[in-house]
This record gives structure tokens, sequence and C-alpha cells, in this order.
């Protein structure tokens, strides 16, 4: 399977959990590419979506293809060292040294040939000090762990990444410079990205398509500006007010000055 | 050091081998039990409730009664399946010890397991780890220091619970302080416990030092204690690579008598060119049980013992004919030759105070019975339960106001010191003439007789040899020289060791008409 750039295909999927439906009967097509923002309040079923396409969680019903190929016809743990996965806990392996967690995927492979060197230029690539590579996890900040978590992510060359709330548990500053970097790298690796967020401010900085979720279903499906414009209803209206009306009163106070 | 620590110390490395060989196969065992059930156990929380439940259980039940019920149990499981499961010794020791293991073990594995943090489970999933590359590469090295803390507590309580292995005939440290607490050899008792307390805490530290090694991931330290242990383990197993073929193994209950007979044998034995070891400290039950078996190849038993307990016969008659009886019943059943009386009698004899059978005027057991309700009645372990004491209710109306059991040992100064006012005790005991203490008649002749007899195993049955180098204990052993040995031991001054009395027996037997 080509994995580069791969387009993605969700065909009426629901996932029920007792009578409660996470995802009701949701189809839509992510091109190759892309960087898409997956926006909605706690519950709105934007996470459960994500892990249906790399098998965390599979769907009641319905079909899921990551280019052409059924995600149900791959054995889960083959399909998921294809898929980058990122997600807020980081989780990185607190017995193994950053090195060895960012080349696991590598391990898993059974590849062993240039794992040094791919450990190095993925410590380049994530702007971790060289140093990092024989530290424990323990040893460094929240911000550098996510570090580590994307370059593992990033170690076994995927074209697709999925990222549930990434930068969530980061300070702000830390925050603000991953996403910026993270804009930069899914351009230069000409990746797919599908991110969930509850943070529109971030999702309108990030991405070139938002899709906003809620009630296991897709209520807004916008770029960023046609969101800023009001054109994408009024579910995404109200989540787009917030940050509007925090960026004009932080102008407010600007002037102000 | 004197010369009563070094004889006690004496026995310490062949003992010490058995004990390490069997409390490192019972948690070598419990650890391939448990490891793969945690595993289970951690992924299916229903099954784990379970398998916790059980060794709880389990837990609750005494080591030394575990150990009791693997007896019968075994038995019962070699007859089904035509014999040749040796109920005695290694295997009943080793299942119990390691039942007993499981719950720690157990415990500490599942909290492991189900203790890693989700976010790193989710994690490696994420990777694409299969189950197996997860288990091994993230939830057993993360669960590990928890495990290990487990298996430390496991090995603490097999080592100490391995003492209480005596009782079936498995060779440990708890030989010397059953042995030493029979005929009150303190040194004995207290070498023992030295011994097995040291040996647990040296484990302890070692595999304390693994733990923490784990926990801090310090490879070095841990392997450094992973050596020292491996290296312990081989040095304290080293006596048991030493050849044993064809040794004979003499078995005794748990009092003097049992212990200087059984050396006896042993001496006349080795005289003859055996190699022989004892397996001291058995219960009535079990000892016949295991000649019956071929576990013992000879022992020394008692003809009322056999009449109640194995053969259910309650009815009294005369001595010769009880013995013949017995002789072809053990034959027939278990093929296990009944070779002869010794010539004594060891009987069981209530015994009172003097001064109490001056005051009272106590001659028979009709005359206890008239006083039992102001008296308290002191035992040996089994007394009670045995069908004698049935038989003696039944012909006499005795009611104490309370029943006491004791270690043989203590029941001679539970009488003396008027914790008690009347003990069963055993008429070739050398205590009771030693303390004056005064022997009440049977004139229902309500107890059978107690003819102290030579048994063999149908292992050695045949073998000329074997038989006529024990054949003239037969008859040779008067009641009065037999408690002169028993006192030997048993007194508290200038005490002799089992094997000196047996010497002195020895050189004591009567001659052949």
């Amino acid at each position: 399977m080509p994995v580069s750039e791969p387009s993605i295909s969700l065909q009426n999927i629901i996932r029920q959990y007792g009578a409660v439906r996470a995802v009701d009967d949701l189809s839509l097509d992510i091109a190759a590419g892309s960087l898409v923002a997956l926006v909605g309040l706690s519950g709105s079923g934007k996470s459960t979506l994500l892990k249906m396409i790399n098998r965390l969680v599979d769907p009641t019903s319905g079909t899921i293809r990551i280019g052409d190929e059924l995600v149900d016809s791959i054995d889960p743990h083959i399909l998921r060292r294809r898929i980058g996965y990122v997600f807020q806990n980081i989780g990185l392996f607190p017995h193994m040294t950053i090195a060895r967690n960012i080349a696991i995927g590598l391990e898993l492979a059974g590849d062993t040939e240039g794992r040094k060197e791919r450990v190095a230029e993925l410590l380049d690539l994530v702007e971790l000090p060289q140093e990092m590579a024989t530290r424990m996890p323990d040893q460094l900040s929240g911000g550098q762990q996510q570090r580590v978590g994307f370059a593992r992510a990033l170690a076994t060359k995927p074209g697709l990444m999925l990222m549930d709330e990434p930068f969530g548990a980061l300070d702000p500053v830390t925050r603000d410079n991953l996403t910026e970097q993270y804009k930069k790298l899914h351009q230069r690796l000409g990746l797919t990205t599908i991110i969930v967020t509850h943070d529109m401010a971030e999702a309108l900085y990030l991405a070139d398509r938002i899709l906003v979720m809620e009630a296991g279903q897709i209520r807004a499906d916008a770029t960023p500006a046609e969101l800023l414009s009001g054109k994408a209803g009024d579910e995404a209206e109200a989540l787009v007010a917030i940050p509007r009306a925090q960026a004009a009163h932080l102008i407010e106070l600007s002037k102000s000055t | 050091m004197s010369e009563a620590w070094q004889q006690a110390f004496a026995r310490v490395p062949e003992l010490l081998a058995a004990h390490v060989q069997l409390s490192f196969s019972a948690l070598l065992l419990a650890l391939a039990i448990c490891l793969p059930l945690a595993i289970c156990a951690a992924r299916a929380p229903k099954f784990s409730s379970v398998i916790l439940g059980f060794s709880s259980l389990i837990q609750t039940i005494p080591a030394l009664a575990l150990l009791a019920l693997f007896y019968p149990v075994l038995l019962g499981i070699s007859a089904l399946v035509g014999g040749g499961i040796s109920a005695l010794g290694f295997l009943p020791a080793l299942l119990a010890l390691t039942l007993y293991a499981l719950l720690p073990i157990l415990r500490n594995a599942v909290t492991g397991l189900t203790g890693v943090d989700p976010a790193i489970k989710q994690a490696a999933d994420g990777l694409g780890m299969t189950s197996m590359q997860k288990l091994r590469l993230v939830e057993a090295p993360l669960a590990a220091p928890t495990i290990m803390a487990g298996i430390r507590t496991a090995a603490v309580w097999t080592i100490g619970a391995a003492t209480l292995s005596t009782t079936v005939g498995q060779a440990s440290l708890g030989d010397m302080i059953f042995a030493g607490l029979q005929t009150q050899n303190w040194t004995l008792v207290l070498a023992g416990c030295f011994a097995s307390a040291g040996l647990a805490i040296i484990v302890d530290l070692l595999l304390g030092i693994i733990e923490k090694a784990m926990a801090a991931r310090h490879k070095f330290r841990g392997w450094v204690a992973t050596g020292l242990l491996a290296i312990g383990l081989i040095i304290a197993l080293l006596p048991t690579f030493q050849s044993r073929e064809d040794i004979v193994v003499i078995g005794a209950k748990g009092f003097s008598e049992q212990y200087i007979l059984a050396r006896l044998v042993g001496s006349r034995l080795q005289k003859a060119g055996y190699a022989v070891e004892y397996r001291d400290g058995l219960g009535s039950a079990v000892l016949f049980q295991a000649v019956a078996a071929g576990d013992i190849d000879v022992s020394i038993d008692y003809s009322g013992t056999i009449w109640t307990n194995q053969m259910k016969r309650e009815d009294a008659i005369p001595t010769d004919q009880m013995l013949e009886d017995i002789r072809s019943w053990a034959k027939d059943r278990y093929g296990v030759a009944m070779v002869g009386a010794l010539g004594f009698e060891n009987t069981y004899a209530f015994a009172v105070r003097p001064e109490d059978a001056a005051s009272k005027g106590l001659q028979s057991l009709d005359d206890l019975a008239r006083v039992s309700s102001q008296f308290a009645f002191g035992t040996d372990l089994e007394f009670l339960e045995r069908p004698e004491w049935k038989m003696v209710k039944a012909a006499y109306p005795l009611r104490f106001k309370e029943a006491r059991s004791f270690n043989p040992t203590f029941m001679y100064p539970a009488l003396a010191s008027g914790d008690v006012d009347v003990i069963s005790a055993f008429s070739s005991d050398g205590r009771i003439a030693a303390n004056g203490f005064i022997v009440l008649a049977d004139g229902k002749g309500a107890v059978p007789s107690y003819e102290a007899m030579l048994m063999i195993s149908s292992r050695r049955d045949a073998d000329e040899q074997f038989v006529s180098a024990v054949k003239p204990l037969i008859g040779a052993i008067t009641v009065e020289t037999m408690r002169e040995a028993n006192y030997m031991v048993d007194r508290d001054q200038d005490k002799k060791s089992p094997r000196q009395a047996a010497l002195w027996l020895d050189s004591k037997l009567r001659e052949k008409p």
C-alpha cells in the first residue's frame, strides 16, 4: 500500500456504546495531503472517530478506507505501524531511553539498519538536542516529551498522522511553538494529518479544513476563512465566536494602552 | 563453640540443601503457575477475582494443615492411577508450599500488570505492538518491580513454612527444630531456627536488592544480586548431588523412644553395609501408610495403634493372638512384614501426682472417674482424637473439668507443676518414674496392648541380609532398659543424644533364650 499522502474515506460509520451513538451514521472523504481539524466539545464523538481510522476502536457498522484499502482487511498491528499516532497523554515508555522510545516503531518492524542515524535525524526534526537520546523520559519537560512523541510517531515515515489533542497538556508558549513547527513538518514531509482538538483557535491557525462535530455527526465542514466569515452555519459560528471575541478584546486592550 | 553447637550445626549442610531444594522448587512451580494466570487475569477482571479469591482461601488454611491434607489426597490419587505416586516426602511438601506461595505472587503480578498507566498501553497499541510485544516490551518490564516484591514475600513465607514439611517426611531444617523439641535439645532447636531464619533473611535481602535495582533500572546491581543468589543456590544444593542410590529410609514418630529405636535399627543396618537416612517426627497414621507404600523401609510401630487406627478393631483380645492377627493383616493387605515384637510395651498410662494419689486414694481408673470432675486432663497432641480415648471413656465414666493437649515433652512438666492433674503418659517413658508419678491401673482392660513391633516394607522383606541385621532386636528389649534409654534423652541434666542412647541400648540387649 502506498502510504504517502493517502486519502481517507469513511462510509456510513456508526459506533454504538449501549444505547448511545458516539458516531452516528457519518460519511466523510479526506483528500490526500490535507491537514484536517476535528473540532467539537467533549463527547461529540471526535476522538472515537479518529481512533476508528487506526482501529483502536472498531465501528459498529460502516466502512473505512485508507487509499483504496479497507482498514479491517489489515491486521490491526500492521495497520497501526503505518500510521503515526500522537495523543495528549503522550505515553512515552518510562523504562526506555529517549532513543529507544523514538526507534520503537523500527524495532517492532525489525528494521535494524541505520536506527541510530534515524534517531539523530528525528531529534533534529523535532528540534531536540542530540544529547537527549540517552536520557530517560522523566528527565524531560512536558513539551520535550511531546516532541519525542512526535518523533516516535514519525520514525517509520508514515504518510498519515492521527493526533488526538496533541498539544492539550502543554503550556501556551510551548504549545504555540509546537503547533507552528508541526504545520511546517506537515508540508515538508507531505503528510495527511487529522487532528482532534476542542480549541477552535488552534484549528483555525493550523488546519486547511475544519470539521465541527456534535452528537456524533459533522455539523460544519469548511475552511478557516469560510468559518471566520460566518458561512458555515450556527453551530460553527458559536464555536468561532469565542476566539473572535477574545481577539477583539485583546485588540481593544492594546489600543487603550 | 561448644560441642553441642558443633553437633547441632553438623546437620545443617545436608538439611539446608534439602530445605533450599524444596523452597526453590516450590517457588519456581508457583511462578510457572502464577505468571500465565496473572497475564490472563490482567486482561479479564472477572477471572482475576476468581483466582485471587481461590488463592486467598488457600492462605486461610494453616500451613501445617495444608501439608497434612496433601497426604490423603495424594494417596487417593495414587490409588486411582494404580500406584506409583509417593504420598510422602518431597511431593506433598512441594505441592503444599507451592499453593501457599500462589497468593503473594499472583496478587502482586495482577496488581503490577493492571497498574500500568493506560496512556502507556494506548501508546503501545497505537504504535502497532502485538499483544505479546506489548507484554514483553512494556507491561512486563513496568510490572517487574511489583512482581518481584511478590516473589520476595513468597520466598520468605515458603522458606519459613518449609520447616513444617518435616511432618510429612520431607527433610528440611524443620527436622532439627522438631527433633530438638521432642528431646528438649534446645541447642538443636536454636540451630534449626538460626539456619532457616538466616536463609530467609539472606534471600529476602538479595531479592530486595534485585527488586530495587529493577525499579531504579540499575542493571548492574540487579545482576550482581542475581549472581550471588545463583551461587548461593548452587552451594546450598551441592550435598544433594552426592550419590544416593539405595538408601534405607527409617521412619520414626515424634517422640524420644522412636528416635532412639530408629537409630538402633539404623546402626545395625549400617553395620550390615546399608546406607541409611531417617524420617523423624511423622504422625502415627502417616508412618504406617508410608511403610505400606514403600516410602519408608522400616519402622517401629505399636500393636494397639495398628489395631485401633488401621484395622479399626475395638475388641480386646490376648496379646499373642493380637500380634498374629496384625501379622497376617499387614502382610495380606499391604505386603508389610511384622517381623516381631521387641519385648516391651508402650501403652497409654494414666498418671497422677503422688500427693493426689495419696490424699484422694487414687489407685485405678475407677478411682479417677470418681474425682474426674475436679481434674484437668493433659494429653499428647493426638490422644483425644484416638479410638483408645473413646474406649476408655466407654469403660470408665470420666468427665474432666478441662482437657489440654501438649507436645509430649511438656506433658510431664505440666503434671509436675500442677497445670494439669492427670496425663495420658506413655508406660515406657522414663519420666514417670523419675518424677515419682503414680500410674493408675486399668482394671477393665479398656486400653489395648501396645507391644512395640518391627515393621518392614514389602521392598525389603525379601532381603535376607536386611532382615537378619534387624532380627536380633526381636524380644531383646525389656521395658526397664527402654525406660532408661528414654530417660537419658528426656532428662534435663546430662542429656544424651538419641544416637548415644541407641548405642547404650544396643549394649543392653537381652540374650535370646
